[in-house]
């Protein structure tokens, strides 16, 4: 069953040299306890189309789209009073940098508490029985002695996992986690992903992972959504992506992997994503595509089929006829 | 924390002693010569002005008079006015109560005002009510604070009358000082009608003292509760779905609350020089006004006295402020 049903989303910011798409008509889908990753160079609105459906994004930011639901109710026209019962609670999000991400005036105790109170109306004794439950649960040693800790007295990795017990507190129905383990150490990053993949077995939520890292994506999504200059590119599980690319720009992407490296020199993109001013009339990528032609440089490629992953591309890698070729 | 109160306590040391030379001497770099005020306009003889400078010790070289005074200051004599001929720290002590009522008055007036202003301009920013509040603290900023006091008499006391126009309680009503606060003592006298004369006396010294902080506050807040909103922790905690209420008042503003409480503490200095214009106008006795009288008297050990109590007052208040500094935020505990 489709958790959250995305159609069409578009997402531009008022800049004072005009609008600037920051997501451009995606789609997307995510059912009940599945992970999905959204990967995608920076500035390719991976974030920002998550922050939207939170709510979260700054007055400067106009959303459109055809759809955005969750659990069947249409977050799009809802009242925010009516939203913030569900933000926090069924919905919930954790953010890059766990040490920022902490208001450095209170005890991390108190901040996971506070959920429970509004939320879940619980008294105090329940709140902090259920406070060491939760620490106990994303595996901080200690829990009755850590509530009490300010977010400076804790590591890195301690106040991602008390971002996740606080994020998880009200059991949601989907956990948005947005660069989870870009701000921490290499061995603190394998905890926290399978900690969260963990999680996701035990408490049966949805996942949804937006990273710009190919290897947390192998390791821990099944399914993976490519996004380019605010668009969805392409689309697979991820065993498929990683094996038959469809899209030049995933297939890029994958090249550039150290681990698939043959030559001595790893291969890289040339150029960049395109900012507001110099956006492509045809196909984002035509301008760093080694396979563009005129077409691609004229005409957008609308999304292809299932098949090919959705793949926005007139000319898709590893299909019949162009293994052929 | 005990260390550093300490170390905290250390730094009053230079502090003192660069307040007691520069109140010693700036009153003496004034021109004219405090034996020749005493006299009045008859003047006296030769004779007579040796003998009483030699009583003041105006005889010896500066620089004894300067070691005597210190002496003295750190043996808790401040002197005696040449005027009054009481000890400078009996006439403070007698007259501080009534500073120090006012500018309580004030701080509280302008506290409760201007964090709400400062609140309600940043969460609103850029729109109407926005820029009326940052307007009306700009000109609230930049009176002079001698012209809205005399306006707001001419206002309120002479066309309206709703207010007397100086003193802190009417003639009519008498009782012993117990604690110098008239706010206290006319409700421990209980005279019926003490108290309400006594609040209708501090209402525009109140508001004309606390006119400048109330704007300083509410620019200062305004502006740290919009660098906070733009935090990290302000999104997470709109991810938990808090209300914007709860959001500003509770998670902002702790943080805001630095700056903020950083200015509130530099206003106490500000606030004791507005003292002295604001009290003599509204000729509230406090020790502003003594201040200015034994300026104009050439009242040597007052001056440098009341400079020096201030001085002690305004450095407690700063220490205050930077022990506060560690309870809002914990972190700044940690140095």
């Amino acid at each position: 069953m489709t958790l959250l049903r995305i159609r069409n989303l578009t997402v531009e910011f008022a800049t004072a040299s005009g609008a600037f798409r920051a997501v451009d008509s995606v789609d997307q889908d995510i059912g009940n306890g599945e992970i999905l990753a959204i990967v995608g160079e920076s500035g390719s609105g991976k974030s920002v189309s998550m922050l939207a459906v939170m709510g979260l994004l700054p007055w400067t930011a106009k959303i459109t789209a055809d759809e955005v639901s969750f659990d069947g109710q249409d977050l799009l026209n809802m009242d925010p009073r009516a939203r913030r019962r569900i933000i926090g609670k069924d919905l919930a999000m954790i953010f890059q940098e766990p040490m920022s991400s902490l208001n450095p005036c209170f005890t991390v105790g108190w901040q996971i508490k506070e959920a429970l109170r509004f939320h879940l109306k619980m008294d105090r004794k329940a709140r902090h029985a259920r406070a060491v439950e939760l620490f106990e649960q994303v595996g901080i040693p200690d829990p009755e002695k850590r509530l009490s800790a300010f977010p400076h007295q804790l590591s890195g990795g301690m106040n991602q996992r008390v971002m996740i017990a606080m994020a998880i507190a009200c059991k949601p129905k989907l956990l948005i986690a947005d660069e989870p383990t870009t701000a921490l150490d290499v061995t603190i990053q394998a905890q926290i992903l399978d900690l969260l993949a963990s999680l996701r077995d035990e408490t049966g939520m949805g996942l949804v992972l937006i990273t710009h890292d190919m290897g947390v994506v192998a390791e821990t999504a099944e399914r993976v959504s490519v996004q380019y200059a605010g668009q969805k590119v392409e689309e697979q599980p991820v065993a498929d992506l990683f094996n038959t690319p469809h899209h030049p720009y995933t297939a890029a992407l994958l090249d550039a992997l150290p681990e698939r490296a043959t030559a001595r020199l790893l291969p890289t993109i040339p150029g960049v994503v395109p900012g507001q001013f110099d956006r492509p009339a045809g196909c984002l990528f035509s301008p760093r595509c080694k396979f563009a032609d005129a077409k691609c440089k004229a005409t957008p490629p609308p999304p292809l089929g299932t098949d090919l992953g959705h793949a926005r591309c007139f000319y898709p890698l590893n299909t019949a006829d162009r293994i052929a070729s | 924390m005990l260390k550093y109160t300490l170390s905290r306590l250390l730094t009053f040391i230079p502090t003192f002693i660069g307040v007691t030379l520069i109140s010693f001497s700036f009153i003496r770099a004034l021109p004219g010569d405090p034996i020749v005020v005493m006299a009045g306009e008859r003047g006296l003889s030769d004779e007579r002005y040796a003998e009483l400078a030699t009583q003041y010790g105006f005889d010896q070289p500066i620089y004894m008079q300067f070691w005597d005074y210190l002496t003295g200051v750190l043996q808790g004599d401040l002197g005696t006015s040449f005027v009054t001929k009481r000890p400078v720290w009996d006439e403070f002590f007698t007259l501080f109560p009534a500073t120090l009522e006012l500018s309580i008055c004030a701080m509280i007036f302008a506290i409760a005002l201007g964090l709400p202003a400062g609140i309600i301009a940043a969460v609103n920013r850029g729109k109407f009510l926005d820029r009326a509040l940052m307007s009306t603290a700009l000109v609230g900023y930049s009176m002079p604070i001698f012209w809205w006091a005399l306006l707001l008499i001419i206002v309120f006391s002479g066309n309206l009358g709703w207010t007397p126009v100086s003193g802190r309680i009417d003639l009519l009503y008498y009782f012993p000082n117990a604690t110098g606060f008239m706010l206290i003592d006319s409700v421990a006298s209980g005279q019926s009608g003490a108290f309400t004369s006594a609040v209708r006396h501090l209402l525009l010294p109140t508001i004309v003292l606390g006119t400048i902080p109330l704007a300083v506050i509410a620019r200062q807040t305004r502006s740290a509760m919009l660098e906070v909103l733009g935090e990290d922790y302000i999104r997470t905690a709109r991810a938990k779905g808090m209300s914007p209420g709860r959001i500003n008042g509770v998670h902002a503003l702790r943080n805001a609350m630095i700056p903020v409480i950083t200015v509130i503490g530099l206003s106490v200095g500000t606030l004791l020089a507005g003292a002295i214009l604001t009290e003599t106008i509204f000729s509230w006795p406090g020790i502003g006004k003594w201040m200015v009288d034994s300026i104009f008297r050439r009242d040597y050990p007052v001056v440098q006295g009341g400079l020096l109590l201030i001085a002690v007052m305004v450095m407690i208040v700063n220490l205050t402020v930077d022990m506060l500094y560690g309870v809002i935020n914990p972190k700044i505990r940690k140095r």
